[in-house]
């Protein structure tokens, strides 16, 4: 029933709380929200469609366009899911630099998190922090793929380029200049006293709940359960390094965080060991001639562990030159509305972004 | 059950330790007094060395994002094989994806280290791809840049980003090689050399070819390369094969012996191997036992009208075919038991074997073209007798007659096409254990690669030499690389640079060759006119001497009265018009007494235009 009090509010796309292109619409009665709808699609580009006007080749630009903060999980999958339709090999050093290069991209992409999150909060010293670091990062892809943002370097049959001299030294220096950085960040962010109050036992959802609605990633592990594909499903090189899982009991925005901030240490350990144990030789298997080049008919789902959980991709070949359908499982679709509209219920307005930022949420992903 | 990470409260007073972050350097740069320096990789605005440009186009049909145009620029004059249109990209499609710069066969086209492009014009936003040697107006050295200087749209030169690199190219560099008779072997015998591709390897290799075209302009007779190409690749042979019939009926003899113009212009050629467009052909060829079926030749509606051909060499057997499927009655007349004119007597057996040209001269047979073999005309039959009783004529009658050096006791020596002919369709010539083959050319690679096979047969085990001689080094020597460099795997003794001065001859025998240097073959006007140093000689020993220097057409078929009316060009070639007819009426002529190529395909180019042109002319006579 509609009381007098109740009132429609609209959060985003405009809004100095929301960040991406997506918007929430909020029944609201005072500071409470009693309904909370997601209402995406500013952002979308139709990628699917057009990825099936365009050849295996040509889809390689676009792909990663569909995740803006983390291309370079979108292009491992798509290569992974051409490279096992069209039945080509990788060599092993590229599986290597694959895996540096995802973990890279983690690590930006949490640095990203990091930044909208501590942001939406007001932390704005540890924002701006956070974003120093990701350009010190930008700045080594720049040098390994030629692209600060889309890197478009991970193709069917390996990667674009070799990694070029003197490339691991400057990777471990950077890395260093940021992990010397923790204890400031620690003490700034993660261990203040105004974030614990300000997160705890916000957006807090069970193990049961995370599980029924579909929660991977981060939202999953903080609620208490070690679920990580580079585990379960080993790709690149996941199972000749070793890493922990992070996981935190509570559910909550704050845990989140912590697993986010355990993670990026883990990452900073598999590119460490990628290094020392990558071999030398190839990087890249060459594919066949792009105009001429068609995929045996069949189709396959591949998945990936992206920053923010399961990304999938169902790809079907019709054996044409072009892909029949494609189709991604991102992780910020559940996340974003699914979940999102779970937990902003019976919360209040001052936390919609915070609860939104902390689950994560990129929208392109979304709209795709 | 808690988790060993304890969650803690955190402080209130620790965040104030960040304090001390103000008086550190911040980490931005002060744009634009700072300019960040992109790294060596990056992917800037597109550089194109428009000298290397061959002008492909495959950049544009790779772009996802349609922003590549090809533009004609008119300045350009084109090589032969390469076209005068160069990409123009629009910055607004762009996505800097460098897919471009991977495809691009020359590897002209680049990604600079420029990202500043500030203009109040919209319309500078699409621009030509230059680079510091084409436009020097707008490429600045480094220290002539600045921002400034960009937002009046300059450059920086030597600015290379991502580049192009074989190892990541997009198209495949390599050829697949063709399974060939080693040459310690194929010396021993005639067996064809070339074994062609399986199934399996000419789909591998057609899937190489880019389908930019460049390859049917350069050929003579314009075949739809890329066409046949892409059937090969989708293992639809015989649809390659209606796609080469439409241009050229003589596949299985242009599979082998086609000079492959199209492979000198091939874009993949530029810094790897062309892709293998004669052994595809050969491959269509080879894969059809039966033409007739595989061609679904449509019913022919006879005009009544009736064409003479002499010669059934390339020219006359195309000329044949395509006027017999517009409906003539084709008669060949041909001195030779068998079709093939030149093919037949010329390329040694195991470049070339017989079965191979009656493949496609049974073919044309089998339409209805009438073949006169062993009929010499002239002799067996008088011109004016053939010129009385058709409505046209063509003469595709070729070189027939071999030139001399006409050295001291050159009457001593052998000519190249009687010993060519006499081993390939005769009895068989029998050679020396030293010879000495004069000439540069295919046809002395020919008949000195047969020599030696004749040696080995006649002499086995036996110490013999073949040794060539020619005016020309061995940078400019007309032979293809591909038989100078088979021809030396097989023990081919090359003396470039030296011409002959005379046969040396004691009791009747030959004992070799007098050489002197060669000074220059061709004059000033790039005339052949040869010079020697006459004092620098040189001595070759041997007991046999070929003179492979070229061939002359034999016109004496002609009455005088005919012949007189016929022109010749200043070149001593037959003058035709554009519909291949000479100056005398109801005449037409092609291949080697026209072009200058003197080659086998563009004696079938000549043939086409030739039909072509008497269907015209038949027509009008109506």
């Amino acid at each position: 029933m509609k009381t007098e009090r109740e009132l429609e509010l609209y959060f985003g796309p405009q809004h100095i709380g929301m960040v991406g292109n997506f918007s929430i619409t909020l029944k609201v009665e005072g500071d409470r929200i009693i309904e909370a709808s997601a209402n995406p699609g500013y952002l979308h580009r139709g990628f699917e469609k057009l990825m099936e006007y365009r050849t295996w080749i040509q889809n390689f630009p676009m792909v990663c366009r569909i995740n803006v903060i983390e291309p370079d999980s979108m292009e491992m999958v798509y290569a992974m899911a051409v490279e096992k339709l069209a039945k080509i090999e990788v060599p092993e050093r590229a599986n290597y630099i694959r895996t540096i290069v995802l973990e890279l991209a983690r690590l930006t992409s949490h640095l990203f998190g990091c930044w909208a999150y501590a942001n939406m909060l007001g932390f704005d010293t540890v924002a701006q922090w956070a974003m120093y670091h990701r350009d010190l990062l930008l700045d080594l892809f720049e040098e390994l793929t030629g692209a600060r943002v889309y890197h478009i370097y991970i193709w069917p049959g390996g990667v674009r380029r070799d990694i070029p001299k003197g490339f691991k030294d400057r990777v471990l220096n950077t890395l260093h200049t940021i992990g010397s950085c923790i204890p400031d960040y620690d003490n700034t962010f993660f261990n203040n006293r105004l974030f614990y109050k300000r997160a705890k036992n916000i957006g807090k959802i069970s193990k049961d709940e995370a599980k029924k609605l579909g929660a991977t990633g981060q939202i999953l592990r903080a609620a208490g359960i070690k679920y990580d594909i580079r585990k379960v499903e080993p790709y690149a090189v996941y199972d000749k390094v070793n890493f922990e899982i992070p996981t935190r009991e509570d559910g909550d925005a704050y845990s989140r965080v912590w697993v986010i901030r355990d993670e990026m240490i883990q990452s900073v350990h598999i590119i460490m060991q990628c290094f020392e144990k990558m071999p030398q030789g190839e990087v890249y298997n060459r594919v066949p001639n792009p105009f001429k080049w068609k995929i045996p008919k069949g189709e396959t789902y591949v998945r990936v562990e992206s920053s923010r959980g399961e990304l999938g991709l169902y790809l079907v070949s019709n054996g044409e030159d072009k892909p029949y359908r494609v189709h991604f499982r991102t992780p910020s679709y559940p996340h974003g509305l699914i979940i999102l509209e779970k937990l902003l219920k019976n919360a209040s307005i001052a936390d919609v972004g915070n609860i939104m930022i902390s689950l994560y949420v990129v929208a392109p992903e979304i709209d795709r | 059950m808690r988790n060993k990470l304890q969650v803690k409260k955190g402080s209130f007073l620790r965040p104030f330790k960040a304090i001390r972050y103000l008086f550190e350097k911040p980490g931005t740069l002060r744009y634009p007094f700072e300019q960040k320096e992109p790294s060596p990789r990056y992917r800037g605005f597109h550089l194109n060395d428009w000298d290397k440009c061959t002008g492909c186009g495959n950049c544009a049909d790779i772009c996802p994002n349609e922003a590549i145009t090809m533009v004609e620029i008119t300045e350009i004059k084109p090589k032969p094989g390469e076209k005068n249109e160069r990409p123009k990209i629009d910055y607004g499609r762009c996505c800097f994806c460098g897919l471009c710069v991977d495809i691009c066969p020359p590897g002209s086209l680049r990604l600079s280290r420029d990202y500043f492009h500030i203009h109040f014009d919209k319309k500078t936003f699409t621009l030509l791809a230059k680079d510091e040697k084409t436009d020097k107006e707008h490429f600045l050295s480094a220290e002539k840049y600045s921002i400034f200087q960009a937002s009046l749209m300059h450059r920086k030169e030597n600015n290379e980003g991502f580049v192009s690199d074989l190892k990541y190219s997009l198209f495949e560099p390599e050829r697949v090689p063709m399974p060939q008779v080693p040459p310690e072997k194929r010396k021993l015998s005639f067996i064809e050399q070339v074994l062609g591709y399986s199934q399996q390897e000419a789909k591998k290799e057609a899937s190489r070819c880019l389908e930019c075209k460049l390859c049917e302009d350069a050929c003579p007779a314009h075949l739809k390369i890329s066409d046949y190409i892409r059937a090969i690749y989708e293992d639809k042979p015989d649809e390659s094969l209606r796609k080469i019939f439409e241009d050229n009926p003589l596949p299985a003899i242009c599979g082998r012996i086609c000079m492959a113009h199209c492979e000198e212009v091939c874009s993949l050629g530029k810094r790897g191997k062309p892709v293998a467009v004669r052994w595809l052909k050969r491959y269509a060829s080879d894969m059809i036992k039966d033409y007739k079926k595989a061609l679904e030749l449509k019913p022919i509606k006879p005009t009544g009208k009736k064409v003479a051909v002499i010669g059934a060499g390339p020219g006359g057997l195309s000329v044949a075919y395509f006027l017999k499927l517009k409906g003539y009655e084709v008669t060949v007349f041909d001195s030779l038991p068998g079709g093939g004119g030149m093919m037949r007597i010329g390329p040694p057996l195991y470049r070339l074997p017989i079965e191979s040209i009656d493949k496609d001269v049974n073919y044309i047979a089998s339409l209805g073209v009438k073949f006169k073999f062993n009929t010499t005309v002239g002799k067996d039959i008088s011109f004016e007798e053939i010129y009385k009783n058709y409505d046209a004529v063509y003469l595709g009658i070729g070189t027939t007659v071999s030139r001399s050096t006409h050295v001291k006791n050159s009457d001593k020596a052998y000519s190249a096409l009687p010993f060519l002919k006499e081993n390939k369709i005769g009895k068989g010539v029998k050679v020396g254990r030293e010879i000495i083959v004069i000439g540069g050319g295919n046809v002395a690679m020919d008949v000195a690669r047969e020599a030696l096979r004749l040696q080995h047969i006649q002499y086995p085990g036996e110490k013999v030499v073949t040794k060539t001689v020619s005016l020309e080094d061995w940078d400019i020597m007309p032979a293809t690389k591909e038989e100078i460099e088979e021809a030396k795997a097989e023990g081919i003794q090359f003396n470039p640079g030296w011409g002959p001065k005379e046969i040396k001859v004691e009791d009747g025998k030959v004992k070799g060759l007098l050489c002197m240097k060669v000074k220059s073959v061709f004059d000033e006007q790039g005339r052949f006119r040869p010079t020697f140093y006459e004092e620098k000689e040189m001595f070759l020993e041997g007991d046999m001497v070929i003179e492979a220097i070229g061939q002359v057409p034999d016109f004496s078929f002609i009455p005088k009265e005919l012949f007189d009316k016929l022109e010749f060009t200043p070149r001593k070639k037959v003058k035709i018009d554009e519909n291949g007819k000479t100056s005398l009426p109801k005449v037409f002529a092609g291949g080697d007494i026209v072009n200058l190529n003197l080659d086998a395909v563009t004696a079938i180019a000549d043939a086409k235009r030739a039909a072509e042109g008497i269907d015209l002319y038949l027509k009008g006579d109506k």
